[in-house]
């Protein structure tokens, strides 16, 4: 099997705080094959999107994203890979119900 | 033994329940992937959340925390209320809660009816508004007692002394545990628990995903990690909608007879999502996940019913 680097293109969910970067669109989409190269892509189409997401090239404290809903922090973070169809989902975090 | 001193004494060792229904064929000759639901509803006032109630307020009595006739104050947006509720009026204590004002009416209702005192917070912001203002009135009251179940080791504990044990006796063969994460107590606590008794173990998180309210957070730092949580003791994570959690209360309603809350529906999608994961694996699986409380307090949502959707759920903190 030989490693492929043909780029996908990945459907991304964005919440109403960050929506002021996406000029408002809940839903916008961009090509990439892994999370780091997903949020660079974001942050070239909307500018400033990609820093309130990292910060010191890591993922911000309070920020969830999640691939297909779950957490990308168990799948290798920014590292996580992607393919066509993936659908991803920026939060903040919230505390649950309690 | 089915004999108890009293209400509280009654605490845990509720049912481990096979799900022979809904539970995904495996191919023939291939070793079965079964799912088990720990029925939390048979506690004291209904939820899992009697465990770490008591827990914290029998750790505050030791400790010293907790005199005769005090205040207790906590954030909440139901459950630990209402468990701290009952457990207070039994034992002398005045309890006021800090619970987001977009919960089911029955939540209120069962809060009074044991004597606590409501404060509301906010609906936008949801339980982390809740946590915050709990956090100010703690600063401003010194004489109360806050127990605060986000950072309260005794939560943890609960669970690793006894959630993780029952389900451990009740199934030694256990490959996955999957729970909600909230205060993440449950997860903590019970999956170091089953981690020690078997390193192999999957302890999978599922969470909530609420609507637009609770995400229009006025910035991401306002965005809320417990402080009991470490990531270490999880193996992945699921963030599941409305849409998903709504779906899978019915069916455990319609297929095995289990009427559950909302929040135990997101619990159970992400645990028959790693259970067809292990159907097409060909491995067998023994799946424990939390059914957290019973559906009676979210009637009044309108998601049992014939038309009943997830739309309903809209701008309300359902789990």
């Amino acid at each position: 099997m030989s490693a492929t680097t043909s780029s996908s293109k990945i459907e991304v969910r964005i919440p109403t705080i960050l929506r002021p970067f996406t000029n408002g669109e809940k839903v916008v989409s961009a090509d990439a094959t892994n999370l780091a190269e997903l949020i660079s892509a974001l942050d070239k189409s909307y500018t400033g999107l990609g820093e309130r997401l990292l910060e010191n090239g890591e993922l911000r404290r309070f920020i969830n994203i999640y691939i297909n809903d779950e957490d990308v922090r168990f799948m290798g973070s920014l590292t996580a890979t992607l393919k066509a169809g993936d659908s991803v989902t920026i939060l903040p975090a919230v505390a649950g119900g309690c | 033994m089915t004999r108890y001193e009293s209400l509280e004494a009654s605490l845990g060792h509720t049912p481990l329940i096979g799900l022979p229904r809904l539970s995904p064929k495996s191919e023939a000759g291939k070793p079965a992937v079964r799912l088990w639901a720990k029925l939390e509803d048979r506690n004291p006032t209904g939820s899992i959340k009697d465990r770490t109630a008591i827990a914290m307020i029998d750790d505050a009595e030791r400790t010293g925390k907790l005199k005769p006739g005090a205040t207790i104050l906590e954030p909440t947006s139901g459950n630990t209320g209402i468990s701290l509720a009952m457990i207070a009026k039994v034992r002398g204590y005045r309890l006021i809660c800090v619970m987001p004002e977009n919960t089911s009416v029955e939540r209120t209702q069962l809060l009074e009816m044991w004597g606590a005192k409501i404060i509301y917070s906010p609906a936008a912001g949801g339980s982390n508004e809740a946590v915050r203002v709990a956090k100010e009135l703690a600063d401003e009251n010194k004489d109360w007692v806050f127990l605060y179940q986000y950072g309260n080791p005794a939560n943890t504990l609960a669970h690793y002394n006894g959630t993780g044990p029952e389900i451990f006796a009740d199934l030694p063969t256990i490959t996955h545990f999957v729970a909600g994460l909230g205060t993440t107590g449950t997860l903590m606590g019970a999956g170091k628990y089953l981690r020690e008794k078997n390193p192999d173990i999957a302890i999978i998180a599922a969470e909530p995903r609420y609507g637009e309210v609770v995400y229009g957070l006025r910035n991401l730092d306002a965005g809320f990690v417990p402080e009991l949580y470490d990531a270490s003791v999880i193996t992945r994570r699921f963030s599941v909608g409305a849409e998903d959690s709504v779906r899978r209360v019915k069916e455990l309603l319609e297929v095995e007879g289990i009427f559950s809350g909302i929040s135990s529906g997101a619990i159970l999608h992400a645990a028959l999502g790693v259970a067809k994961e292990c159907v097409d694996a060909g491995v067998g699986a023994d799946i424990a996940f939390i059914v957290c409380d019973g559906g009676w307090k979210y009637l009044s949502t309108g998601i049992y019913g014939k038309d009943g959707d997830s739309e309903v759920l809209d701008g309300q903190l359902w789990a």
